[in-house]
């Protein structure tokens, strides 16, 4: 019966080690907001049993005490604070149901290419978490992400720290290099911010880059079909005059938002299915390939073609959106 | 092969320090410093020539030494280092000219090897996650020493088109971090409350100041010629470097900033319109360039360099600092 009476002890210790290292920093600097960097200990906490492991962690945050890589990225922050309080729109809210998470590699580069939709990407978040916590080598994505979330204060480094980088060719690159896993979001803001009426069609897959970045590094490309996430906020306007006025991409008006405020922000809890396909391969194409426009057509459309008919069925597979 | 060996800026600590790693080379037979203020320290066998760069009097001295290389470190970032903005555009940009011009009418000079600056690159939000030395800056900086630099690049490039057996280098230097360097970064990390520009958590890279010096010395001696990033390994979030220093930091609006800015260039600090777009979205390069050319690497990441910088001088002005790293043995990364 002395190790409960040890595990008692050390908190206090380590409570102690902390108590004058707190008023120095301000933690909400850190990314997430106390409320959810305790919610996020609490969920470790869980997970290990141990309180002590919580404040080792929250002193290590303090004291600088990590590691982070050059594209900003903070692994120990996503796992332990973002990833966690995504998770819960992933298990309570949108209930998500993955296909095929075997057509990803354990190791190496691959070039994730999704559909895109839902007005504020939901999706996007959601593909993290998935590949965090369900893959069998627990996958960490990198995605591309539009430079309007690198000139939002906050949101620009929050998305760094969470592995986001700026959807460029040479940042996708230099990431496949690595063997890293990269998303990528062809639709850009044409997906994200299409009318409801026009759910689960595919827009352009903008000019193609994605292709070449694949082709020159002879990354297989996964297409990848996200079922759910279309629905989340049925965009049934565009202010556009407001957009424009705010430098924003497009202003939706939905059921809920503008006319609710700030409750009209929530995302209708739809249910979602993520389908993974076989991979395409692009090492039938030498990397000098990539500059051909005929070749970055093909796979591009192949890719799409792909991916659009995954949805077809999986819509169908799901029926009822709730 | 004898060598002579001629280092601008020699008064300052990078120069000098430079000049004292060449010393020790036996195959070097002469190294002459130049500058317009005397050295604070002894330069041992360097050879110290009082001269200002601008007014052309650098021309005789290159003529007359006989020099073979030359490496031109004296860019300076601060007005306050030189006084005032004017003089540090002239030691800069005219400065830079001036000794160009001598370089190219010189029948004896060979190897140029110049200090430049990341800062060329500007600081951009859509700009790539790490700089390579062909990217275009995208936010190409408008004013102070960044301009300066871009200016003095546009300068080597045209002496290199004019004298293309000349081998020439210029080196992008990251910020450069460690116990003894004194630059504006040095100085904002030494602030008792560090202001950041609110809602925005830049990408900090560094280089130790022993390998800056020691890159300029392969530098010096190799025989590669373009444009390269000087970086250490690695980058730290601002917020990282203010924990490791145990600084709190002051988050301002961007436009508070800019205001204390103004108000800072009067004191000691110098805060360009560049340093604030600096901590805005930082600045994060790719050396591998570099390491390749001269098949070597940095010793210290950007981490240990800002070790090195706290552990020196990160505990000496606040007394609150440095408690949270108490009773701990620094942890190597």
């Amino acid at each position: 019966m002395t190790m409960p009476g040890d595990d008692a002890v050390r908190p206090v210790e380590e409570e102690r080690g902390l108590a004058p290292v707190l008023p120095l920093v301000p933690r909400d600097r850190r990314g997430g907001s106390p409320a959810g960097s305790e919610d996020a200990g609490t969920r470790r906490d869980a997970r290990s049993g141990s309180f002590a492991g919580f404040l080792e962690f929250c002193e290590r945050r303090l004291d600088g005490d990590y590691q982070v890589d050059d594209f900003g990225y903070d692994d120990e922050l996503t796992g332990n604070v973002l990833i966690p309080l995504m998770r819960l729109w992933y298990e309570y809210w949108f209930r998500i149901e993955l296909r095929g998470l075997s057509n990803v590699p354990d190791t190496g580069r691959a070039l994730l290419v999704s559909n895109h939709s839902g007005v504020l990407p939901f999706d996007a978040l959601m593909l993290q978490v998935a590949l965090r916590d369900h893959h069998r080598a627990a996958r960490r994505l990198r995605t591309l992400a539009a430079d309007l979330v690198f000139e939002t204060p906050v949101l620009s480094h929050l998305a760094r720290k969470a592995g986001y980088t700026l959807a460029a060719s040479e940042d996708a690159e230099r990431l496949l290099g690595r063997g890293e896993l990269v998303g990528v979001f062809p639709e850009g803001y044409k997906g994200l911010g299409k009318p409801f009426s026009e759910r689960y069609r595919l827009q352009r897959f903008g000019r193609g880059g994605y292709v070449s970045t694949a082709v020159r590094t002879r990354s297989p490309i996964i297409p990848c079909a996200i079922v759910g996430a279309e629905e989340i906020y049925p965009k049934i306007a565009d202010l556009k005059a407001l957009a424009r006025l705010l430098k924003l991409p497009y202003f939706p008006v939905t059921p809920g938002f503008p006319l609710f405020g700030p409750v009209g922000l929530l995302p209708l809890p739809t249910r979602w299915i993520i389908e993974f396909g076989a991979p395409v391969g692009t090492d039938r194409h030498e990397p000098e390939a990539a500059d051909d426009p005929g070749v970055v057509f093909e796979v591009g459309d192949e890719v799409r073609e792909i991916v659009q008919r995954t949805l077809d069925r999986l819509v169908v597979e799901r029926g009822d959106p709730f | 092969m004898a060598r002579v060996v001629l280092v601008t800026g020699v008064s300052r600590q990078v120069g000098g320090r430079v000049a004292e790693a060449l010393q020790a080379d036996p195959g070097i037979d002469r190294i002459i410093g130049v500058d317009s203020a005397a050295p604070d320290r002894p330069l041992g066998r360097t050879e110290f020539v009082k001269a200002e760069l601008h007014d052309g009097s650098v021309g005789a001295v290159v003529r007359d030494s006989g020099a073979d290389t030359v490496l031109h470190l004296s860019l300076v970032a601060t007005p306050s280092a030189v006084g005032g903005r004017a003089k540090m555009k002239e030691n800069n940009v005219l400065g830079t000219m001036q000794l160009l011009a001598a370089c190219q009418s010189s029948s004896t000079v060979r190897r140029l090897v110049v200090r430049s600056t990341a800062a060329v690159y500007g600081s951009s939000s859509r700009d790539p996650a790490l700089y390579t030395e062909d990217l275009e800056a995208r936010d190409a900086p408008r004013s102070g020493y960044a301009k300066d630099a871009v200016e003095l690049e546009r300068y080597v490039r045209g002496l290199a088109r004019r004298r293309p057996d000349l081998s020439i280098a210029v080196l992008r230097f990251a910020n450069l971090m460690g116990p003894s360097v004194e630059t504006p970064l040095t100085r904002y990390f030494g602030l008792r409350l560090v202001p950041t520009v609110m809602g925005y958590d830049p990408r900090m890279q560094f280089i130790h100041e022993d390998d800056g010096v020691e890159v300029i010395r392969r530098m010096a001696l190799a025989e590669r010629d373009g444009v390269f990033n000087v970086a250490a390994p690695g980058a730290m979030p601002l917020s990282q470097c203010l924990r490791r220093a145990g600084r709190p930091e002051m988050p301002v609006p961007e436009r508070g900033l800019k205001m204390l800015g103004s108000l800072a260039r009067r004191g000691r600090l110098d805060y360009s319109p560049e340093q604030l777009r600096l901590l805005c979205y930082g600045r994060v390069l790719d050396s591998s360039k570099l390491e390749r050319a001269l098949d070597w690497s940095p010793a210290y990441t950007s981490q240990e360099a800002f070790d090195a910088y706290v552990a020196e001088r990160g505990t000496a002005h606040g007394a609150r600092s440095g408690r949270a790293r108490r009773n701990r043995p620094p942890r190597r990364v």
